[in-house]
């Protein structure tokens, strides 16, 4: 990426003092304490199918975010990784009868290949080519969907079952599925932090940072490139698969550009490079359709005037500046 | 003649008629991002906004003003639509892009992407999604001519032929006359094309004016051959992406050629394997990415 200022998850470098330290820690705190009381309650006053639709999208544009966050690589293909995960999970449980956590794992081997496959080709070239060839490897993926005879051209893959959790739990049953898909959701995040944390994490964001640098130090950042994308491919496809037994149905908008659009802008309009961020964006992107649905088609003009605002005035975005307000690091 | 190279010659006619369409956009991505180092993203959205302004100039102005015998034919058409694209483009520029050159490129491509739903979401609001023909085409271009080998419909001859020229004429303003010098020495090195007292800021929003312009001609020169709808440009832009990584986007003359060259794959390919024409484009810039990553014409590096 050529040298201009980049502003994507950009924070105050200089050391953190103590008192920051804490009042990250208690900025944390209060964010981890509203995600699992929000995961614990939610069922209880909205209706359980939305809210395992916010979580399934909160869990892509968590994932999304690993790569334009905290690698400073734009993908605008991630819709391939979300829609096929989709496509691969329902076909197994549905044709292969596989059990519910083997159809998910199935869709998210999927995703990870796929990703290594376009995450290899996609960084031979820099900056905005990237973005360029992601979209349209995507559209390659969208092809297939839409003439595999497997998937269902237009109408989709339809009547996926649910199946029984580990033969026990009959996923049928709203609650269970819902706890079922916070689990998938708590564990996805988990690793996405914990990825962020790492040490693997760090050389990422120095990638993020300054590449000729990071390269200089003795990183190979192809390798370091490659293995965020194909976890971002992966994590997005944990997110498909479970979108795809939610719905017990997957389809062509899934794998659309317009989706792997979408998730930029949760992930924009959250705050890019920030933890929660993502989460709090696709919340509100979700939120934002489904009230709105009634007015058709204007729904993409809002979200496209969204975009534009974001861009220009809110590029920290929801999440970013409340660390920005606090004066801390990372949120 | 042989039935099969009559079979391809015909295909790849048709697949030429495809190429105008990628050659003339990605000429003005091209432009635009030689001087702003903006990749738009609603390229494909203004051709389709060229588009429709055909539509309305001949079908729904006259009703909508009153005057229901009104309708401005395609030559009038041919002029006015692209010029009122390059307004709305120097708009755009004047008062969205402009604020964010100084930060990573990625932005100015996700508010381009904006528009781009914007503009789309307006027209499936007002016209119906699946699109409507256009009624407009000139009498003196309808029906075929004989080209030896096939009969060829008049109106898409014209078409290569017009944007042929028209391509030439643009690679002709940029590299040889004095508009043009200033403009690469612009892409080259802005601060020091300032000190020489040109204004920057309004050549650069004349410049997205011009490619954005070009995207509304080929619109324009569309609308008689597909039919004209709010998604004609979404799907368009995607494989002029895959064709401007192919190509690189350091030459004109590269995104030209290419262009036409693409067109002309797309079309033979039609011929062996039906199925594969949709994706073509996009195998082949994955071969181009792995044998020659930067492009055709693209600078090494």
């Amino acid at each position: 990426m050529s040298n201009t200022t980049s502003e994507i998850g950009e924070f105050d470098a200089e050391a953190t003092s103590p008192e920051q330290k804490t009042r990250s820690r208690a900025a944390q705190f209060v964010f981890w304490g509203l995600l699992l009381a929000f995961l614990a309650a939610a069922p209880f006053f909205l209706y359980p199918v939305f809210v395992m639709q916010l979580l399934c999208f909160a869990l892509f544009a968590a994932a999304f975010n690993l790569l334009i966050g905290f690698t400073g690589l734009l993908s605008f293909g991630h819709a391939a990784f979300f829609g096929g995960a989709a496509y691969i999970a329902g076909h197994v449980l549905k044709v292969w009868g596989f059990p519910p956590i083997l159809g998910i794992v199935s869709g998210m081997l999927f995703a990870a290949a796929l990703g290594w496959v376009v995450g290899a080709l996609a960084i031979r070239r820099q900056g905005i080519y990237f973005a360029m060839i992601t979209l349209a490897l995507a559209q390659i993926v969208y092809f297939f969907a839409l003439q595999m005879p497997f998937t269902g051209g237009e109408d989709g893959l339809q009547g996926i079952p649910r199946g029984h959790l580990l033969g026990i739990f009959d996923l049928n049953d709203p609650f269970a599925m819902y706890y079922f898909v916070a689990a998938i959701f708590l564990v996805g995040f988990l690793a996405i932090y914990r990825i962020i944390h790492s040490p693997f994490g760090q050389v990422l964001q120095a990638i993020r940072e300054n590449e000729p640098r990071a390269l200089s130090l003795g990183y190979n950042v192809d390798r370091f490139k490659l293995l965020a994308f194909v976890l971002s491919a992966a994590l997005a496809g944990l997110a498909g698969s479970t979108k795809a037994m939610v719905f017990q149905f997957a389809s062509l908008t899934d794998a659309h550009w317009q989706m792997s659009g979408e998730v930029i802008l949760m992930t924009l309009l959250g705050g890019m490079g920030t933890i929660f961020g993502p989460v709090v964006g696709a919340f509100i992107v979700v939120t934002l359709q489904h009230v709105l649905s009634g007015i058709g088609s204007w729904v993409q003009v809002v979200i496209g005037a969204t975009f534009i605002a974001c861009v220009l005035l809110f590029r920290r975005g929801i999440v970013g500046e409340i660390a920005r307000l606090l004066r801390i690091s990372s949120l | 003649m042989d039935p099969m190279i009559r079979l391809i010659l015909a295909q790849g006619m048709l697949g030429l008629n495809n190429g105008v369409f990628y050659a003339m956009l990605s000429l003005g991505l091209a432009v635009i991002f030689g001087l702003l180092n903006v990749v738009n993203f609603a390229h494909g959205a203004l051709y389709m906004l060229g588009a429709f302004l055909a539509l309305i100039l001949y079908s729904y102005l006259g009703t909508w003003i009153g005057m229901a015998d009104l309708h401005i034919g395609f030559w009038p058409t041919l002029i006015l639509a692209p010029i009122l694209v390059a307004c709305f483009g120097m708009l755009i520029e004047r008062f969205l892009l402009r604020r964010l050159y100084k930060l990573d490129p990625i932005y100015s491509l996700l508010l381009t992407f904006g528009v781009t739903l914007v503009l789309q979401g307006v027209f499936i609001n007002f016209f119906n999604a699946s699109g409507t023909p256009y009624p407009g085409m000139p009498e003196s271009l309808k029906g075929v001519t004989n080209l030896g080998f096939m009969m060829f419909p008049k109106y898409r001859l014209f078409v290569i032929v017009f944007s042929i020229i028209v391509c030439l004429a643009v690679w002709f303003m940029i590299e040889r006359t004095r508009i043009g010098a200033r403009l690469r020495a612009g892409t080259e090195n802005p601060e020091l094309v300032k000190a020489f007292g040109i204004n920057v800021p309004l050549m650069v929003m004349l410049t997205f004016g011009f490619g954005t312009g070009l995207a509304g001609l080929a619109g324009v020169l569309a609308a008689p051959i597909y039919s004209v709808s709010p998604l004609m440009g979404a799907n368009l832009i995607i494989v002029i992406f895959a064709v401007v990584v192919i190509g690189g986007m350091g030459s004109i003359m590269g995104a030209v050629v290419t262009g036409f060259a693409l067109g002309l794959v797309e079309g033979v390919t039609k011929v062996f394997y039906a199925p594969a024409a949709n994706t073509v484009i996009f195998l082949l810039m994955v071969i181009v990415l792995l044998v020659r990553p930067s492009g055709l014409f693209g600078r090494q590096g």
